[in-house]
């Protein structure tokens, strides 16, 4: 198989032997759950139970405000003992609903299959899809419903899922695709019906050869479905560099992906919309890949949406030694927490526990000008000279060297001799200007 | 329950992304051109014998103290374990004749340190090739020093460097050292910078190595070899007498590649390498000093963020105006 991909990246260790033949286990049963009224890219949703309600599994229980938004669904049944201010993965605080399960997990009646897609309309799917709270399930949670509905002026063509699963350490991807390949090529065949494009693409880095495999073997039947394998490679998951690999097509500086007539969503998004139309069951629960060096026993877990890190620890042996840093997500982008008593939420893909050696910040060096940030960079640009306007507090040249362009995938970062945080130092031009932008409009 | 020791998670470190780095730092780099020097500089030793090894240790400590003395002044942190004075000194050194006096190589380390590299703001600041602006200072101020060419061998016999025979005709004369001398470094010269041999394996080294592109020295030997074989009615004698004769090997593979005064996209290396090409073979070809690859670099050093400016990047997703 040619291998697709695009051009510049980087190749940090992998660390997925850690848990890549582990098969997929369902993770003991929460006593309590903490479900975050905004674990979605857009606006939250507004609580609509009250505190001594009882809940339902797949009941709704925060409703959607706002077009970009997603609703949220009780995980448990049980009694709702609070609402209130919770502390978030990405910091800060998050209003949530605590619920105390009685352990019968009794389903809400409002969950029933929806039939099958050839007799569901494209609407009906999008409806589906929006009311079972899918938001995208990689990392990034933006509602998949909207990145459904591109305004009719947009002629989208294509659709690829995203099965690289770039970021070292995390396998929850590559053991869904082995493990529910069958949900996977059923969810894509729903979005595609959804927006009504005939070219499905699903991209697998080429360090999974039994992934790309298996789901070689249930797309056989279906002949506009492309498995395609993707040079390993970081940021091949990225959803620009993604486009480029398959269909070489650029998205345009400043503008969106179907903006080149394709829209991206991760396997595991395409899998949950499987079961949101075969079972009816909204998105309360996902695969996350619990690893590290300071967890016992690294772990692919089924997790119900609200477990705290602290019982998904417990679960996996508890901890080697002292952990110095928690990643929500990969190494690569996931956002560091403060506490274990954050949630598992609809985009958590792996929690990552370092040692302390391992979350020791390295010491900064003065910019040697080597040029290996340019030389990787995915988007062609000049990390050194943006960081270094941006730490000077000049914004409009940062603009200039393109700061907006950068997908902050943290590759200049990484592979900088000096160990200068490039990335951060991009993020703050990038904020400075936004906020710039917006007072001038 | 439990099965490690108990969970105590406090104090976690909260940082911004990405949270692992790559293995390679800046001395691992300076380190592995210190080592792509080694098989010039054990040349150096080997065809100029004990004057050469002095010279060379001088060179190397005056850098690293002068270093060292400079941040101390300045109350920076001392960073002399990073390699880079050494590469500096190393370079300084093997750019100067076996034949100069003690103090030669120590004024140039100095003035490397001291005023080229640490008075711009140190590492990574400076506009100029350290080691080759000294060289340069040195030639201008102790012109009979540095130009009291011996040929290799203990005994120190005075000798004009292979460049000076061909200065001023466009093919090789008959006296002129032969090729084969040339390349492993059999003739008088700088010390360093008479056998291609071993400078061309410590470039590969540095290719392999990932710390240089081979595009520099590829480019800039390349423009050396097309001027000279226009000028010379294509004898490819000529041609191949210019390449492994003088400095372009040691210019070409570890000065131009200097980071901190080269450009650093990729189009910009192009154009940096193929000026240096060119100012070198007019400056050989018909400028007053036989050789110019020194001058060459230090004057495309100058326009390196002119030409970095002009060479951005197309942008991912940039609609070409």
């Amino acid at each position: 198989m040619k291998l697709l991909t695009f051009k510049g990246g980087i190749h940090p260790p992998e660390y997925k032997e850690l848990t890549e033949d582990l098969p997929i286990e369902r993770a003991v049963e929460p006593s309590t759950v903490v479900i975050p009224m905004q674990q979605h890219i857009g606006a939250p949703c507004e609580p609509i139970v009250k505190v001594g309600d009882r809940v339902l599994v797949g009941q709704k229980i925060g409703e959607a405000k706002g077009f970009v938004s997603s609703p949220v669904h009780s995980s448990v049944s049980g009694e709702v003992k609070a609402i209130d201010m919770r502390p978030a993965a990405g910091g800060g605080e998050v209003l949530s609903v605590t619920i105390v399960s009685d352990g019968m997990n009794e389903v809400d009646p409002s969950v029933k299959p929806k039939g099958d897609i050839d007799k569901l309309s494209g609407k009906e799917i999008i409806d589906i899809i929006k009311e079972a709270g899918i938001v995208g399930m990689g990392g990034a949670a933006f509602p998949t419903h909207v990145k459904l509905s591109p305004p009719p002026e947009k002629k989208i063509d294509t659709i690829i899922l995203n099965g690289a699963e770039c970021e070292p350490y995390l396998t929850a991807d590559h053991r869904l695709m082995l493990e529910a390949p069958e949900n996977v090529i059923y969810g894509l065949r729903a979005m595609m019906k959804a927006v009504g494009v005939e070219k499905g693409y699903i991209g697998i880095e080429s360090n999974k050869p039994d992934a790309i495999e298996a789901m070689t073997k249930a797309a056989a039947e279906y002949p506009n479905i492309e498995v395609v394998g993707l040079y390993t490679k970081y940021p091949q998951g990225a959803e620009k560099q993604l486009i480029y690999a398959c269909t070489k097509r650029e998205v345009p500086s400043g503008g969106l992906p179907m903006d080149t007539g394709v829209i991206v969503n991760n396997v595991g998004t395409a899998a949950q919309v499987a079961i949101a139309i075969k079972t009816g069951m909204p998105l309360v629960e996902r695969i996350t890949t619990v690893t590290g060096k300071a967890i016992t026993t690294p772990k692919n877990l089924l997790i119900k949406i609200g477990v705290s890190v602290k019982d998904v620890m417990e679960q996996c042996g508890g901890l080697t030694q002292k952990p110095g840093k928690l990643i929500m997500g990969g190494p690569m982008m996931g956002l560091a927490s403060h506490t274990d008593e954050v949630v598992i939420t609809k985009g958590a893909s792996g929690v990552l526990l370092f040692t302390e050696a391992e979350a020791k910040m390295p010491e900064r060096g003065p910019c040697i000008r080597c040029g290996k940030c340019v030389d990787i960079c995915p988007a062609f640009l000049q990390p050194l000279h943006i960081a270094n306007y941006s730490n000077n507090h000049m914004m409009e040249a940062a603009e200039k060297y393109r700061a907006l362009d950068c997908i902050e995938c943290g590759s200049c970062s990484f592979i900088c001799p000096s160990k200068i945080p490039l990335l951060q130092a991009i993020r703050v031009a990038k904020r400075n200007i936004i906020a710039k932008k917006r007072k001038q409009s | 329950m439990m099965g490690g020791i108990g969970t105590m998670v406090e104090k976690l470190t909260v940082s911004s992304s990405p949270h692992v780095w790559s293995e390679n730092t800046t001395s691992k780099i300076m380190l592995d051109v210190v080592i792509a020097l080694l098989p010039a500089t054990v040349g150096a030793i080997y065809f100029f014998r004990l004057n050469a090894a002095i010279l060379i240790a001088l060179a190397v400590i005056t850098a690293v103290l002068t270093e060292m003395v400079i941040q101390k002044i300045r109350k920076q942190p001392i960073t002399i374990s990073d390699y880079s004075a050494v590469v500096t000194g190393l370079l300084l050194v093997l750019n100067i004749p076996a034949s100069a006096p003690w103090w030669i190589p120590i004024v140039g380390s100095i003035f490397a340190i001291a005023v080229v590299k640490q008075l711009f703001g140190g590492l990574g600041q400076n506009f100029m090739n350290p080691a080759l602006a000294a060289r340069i200072m040195l030639m201008l101020s102790w012109t009979d020093q540095m130009t009291q060419w011996v040929k290799p061998g203990a005994d120190a016999v005075s000798g004009a460097t292979p460049l000076s025979f061909v200065k001023g005709l466009t093919e090789v004369p008959s006296k002129a050292p032969d090729m084969y001398d040339l390349i492993v470094g059999n003739v008088a010269g700088s010390m360093g910078e008479t056998s291609a041999i071993l400078l061309i394996l410590g470039g590969l080294y540095l290719i392999y190595r990932g710390v240089i592109s081979p595009k520099v020295p590829a480019i800039f030997i390349g423009t050396v070899a097309a001027i000279t074989l226009i000028a010379g009615g294509f004898d490819f004698n000529f041609m191949l007498y210019h390449i492994f004769a003088g400095g372009l090997m040691i210019g070409a593979i570890f000065m131009a590649t200097d980071y901190a005064s080269s450009p650093v996209t990729a189009k910009g290396k192009v154009f940096f390498a193929l000026g240096c090409g060119i100012i070198a073979s007019m400056i050989r070809l018909y400028g007053a000093y036989p050789e110019g690859v020194g001058f060459s670099i230090l004057l495309m050093n100058v326009a390196a963020p002119l030409i970095e400016k002009y060479t951005a990047p197309r942008v991912f997703g940039e609609v070409k105006k």
